[in-house]
């Protein structure tokens, strides 16, 4: 059974959004996705200083059997990104919610993280797939 | 309803991702296939391949139906289990299917796909009703893929018996416990190993012997990416019923010596004609994972855009692509016009990238093919 923390939001599209006590929000792919996709062998991210628009694409997760986009939850500037997973893409697969976060976004309206599904509406929603 | 090998509750004990290959419920990996891979390559695994059809040919005139069934030639084997790879041809000259055959006194054992199946026991009957033969399917047997540098030696212990004079494609039987066992020094990954056709019943207590001793259980996912690392085509991908060997790297399988074998006169038109395609390796050197289905254009301003045949239509396929865990990067096989040279691009979700071009062989005996 997958993990699906409580604390997240969720997108229908398998990205976790995480709102931090400095007011970023971090990004990743769930539990779910990662099992889905296998072994993740490339990621691709956003550009430092980028910026990105909610629930459009943002980056693109290659495992051995596919790849995914990656949909950004909320609209910001990119302020940080996840160097680890260059050298270590298997991360996202052995820490999806911690060490394998993607990349962090200073939030233009952090408000846009209400319309994600919480964490009952996220494992209501891989229970039905 | 899929169909279930006698493994298939083993596989979920051992928590195995069981998904829908052919109609079959087989393990796509049991964690991270890439470690799979990697066992195989570094030591050994043990795969289930007993979806696979085993078809035993028997009867007066085998020999001579085989001859005419398959491009490759039986006529070259040794009576004592010696093996061979051959296609078996529609009249176009396309591939009904890739196979192993060995040899046993008088008797052949041919191994074909399982997705193909239907369609190969329907062809391979349609054949035989012009000869004395008769065949049998062995779906009493079940089948183990015990692969890596370690496997000869790990299987020998499994099986308690002598297998250090078996040679490199040939099969021994072992006869004991009331049930025949078969052991062929082949596989689908590059390295050397076995292949155990064995009683259904006593599937499970060989595979649970190998893991004690060892063997890592891998799943179909590793076993793709160390067929496509290995150069070894995957029927469906690299060639079909309309696809021509000579277009997939096969032709060193075609015996061309006298004898007539089911689409010979459409393979030498092609080749009278000209062969316009083949196939080839590509290798990514920039980051991201090439794809079957992508295209593959000639090199920007390279030579071969002046040079494309009339007919060519200047751009080629990748038939199976992936990320090869041992090279690091990603690689493909891929039928191209025969102009394609040393480089070419890929679009990659609508952007080119320069590919090279090499054999399409890319590791064997775990070690990079430079």
């Amino acid at each position: 059974m997958s993990e699906v923390r409580s604390e997240l939001k969720y997108l229908s599209s398998h990205e976790w959004a995480r709102l931090e006590d400095n007011g970023l929000v971090s990004i990743g792919i769930t539990d779910h996705a990662q099992a889905a996709l296998g072994d993740v062998v490339y990621v691709e991210l956003p550009e430092l200083g980028s910026t990105v628009t909610a629930l459009e694409e943002a980056g693109v997760v290659e495992s051995v059997k596919a790849a995914s986009d990656i949909y950004a939850p909320v609209s910001g500037e990119v302020v940080a990104i996840n160097e680890l997973l260059e050298e270590a893409p298997e991360t996202v697969n052995n820490s999806p919610y911690d060490d394998g976060w993607f990349f962090k976004v200073a939030p233009n309206n952090e408000d846009e993280l209400d319309d994600a599904m919480d964490a009952d509406q996220y494992k209501a929603a891989i229970e039905d797939s | 309803m899929l169909q279930k090998t006698p493994l298939a509750d083993l596989h979920v004990a051992l928590g195995a991702k069981l998904v829908d290959f052919a109609g079959w419920a087989m393990p796509v990996n049991y964690g991270s296939q890439i470690q799979e891979h990697h066992a195989v390559r570094k030591a050994c695994g043990i795969f289930d391949v007993s979806h696979m059809t085993i078809v035993d040919v028997s009867g007066a005139q085998a020999q001579i139906y085989l001859r005419y069934l398959l491009a490759n030639d039986v006529a070259k084997l040794s009576r004592s289990g010696q093996a061979l790879y051959s296609a078996m041809l529609n009249e176009r000259g396309g591939v009904v299917d890739d196979l192993i055959v060995y040899c046993n006194a008088d008797e052949y054992r041919v191994v074909v796909n399982s997705g193909t199946r239907e369609k190969d026991l329907a062809w391979m009957q349609k054949i035989a009703a012009n000869f004395d033969v008769t065949l049998a399917e062995r779906d009493d047997l079940a089948m183990l893929a015990i692969q890596g540098p370690d496997a000869l030696a790990l299987a020998a212990q499994v099986l308690d018996e002598d297998l250090s004079q078996l040679k490199r494609f040939y099969g021994q039987k072992i006869v004991g416990e009331g049930s025949e066992t078969y052991v062929g020094r082949t596989g689908y990954t590059g390295e050397d190993g076995v292949e155990i056709m064995v009683a259904n019943a006593l599937a499970e207590k060989v595979w649970r012997r190998c893991n004690e001793l060892g063997a890592k259980s891998c799943g179909l996912g590793a076993r793709d990416t160390l067929r496509l690392e290995a150069g070894m085509n995957l029927y469906g991908h690299e060639m079909n019923d309309a696809v021509s060997p000579l277009v997939a790297n096969m032709a060193w399988t075609i015996d061309w010596s006298e004898r007539d074998f089911v689409g010979k006169a459409a393979l030498e038109g092609e080749k009278a004609a000209g062969v316009k395609e083949k196939l080839v390796g590509l290798v990514l050197e920039s980051r991201g994972v090439m794809r079957e289905g992508y295209v593959v254009l000639a090199r920007e301003g390279g030579l071969e855009e002046g040079r494309l045949r009339e007919g060519d239509c200047g751009e080629g396929v990748i038939t199976s692509g992936s990320f090869s865990p041992t090279l690091d990067c990603s690689i493909a096989l891929a039928r191209v016009p025969v102009s394609f040279e040393t480089e070419a691009q890929v679009v990659m979700r609508g952007k080119k990238h320069p590919v090279k071009i090499v054999k399409p062989c890319f590791v064997r005996n775990g070690k990079a093919v430079k």
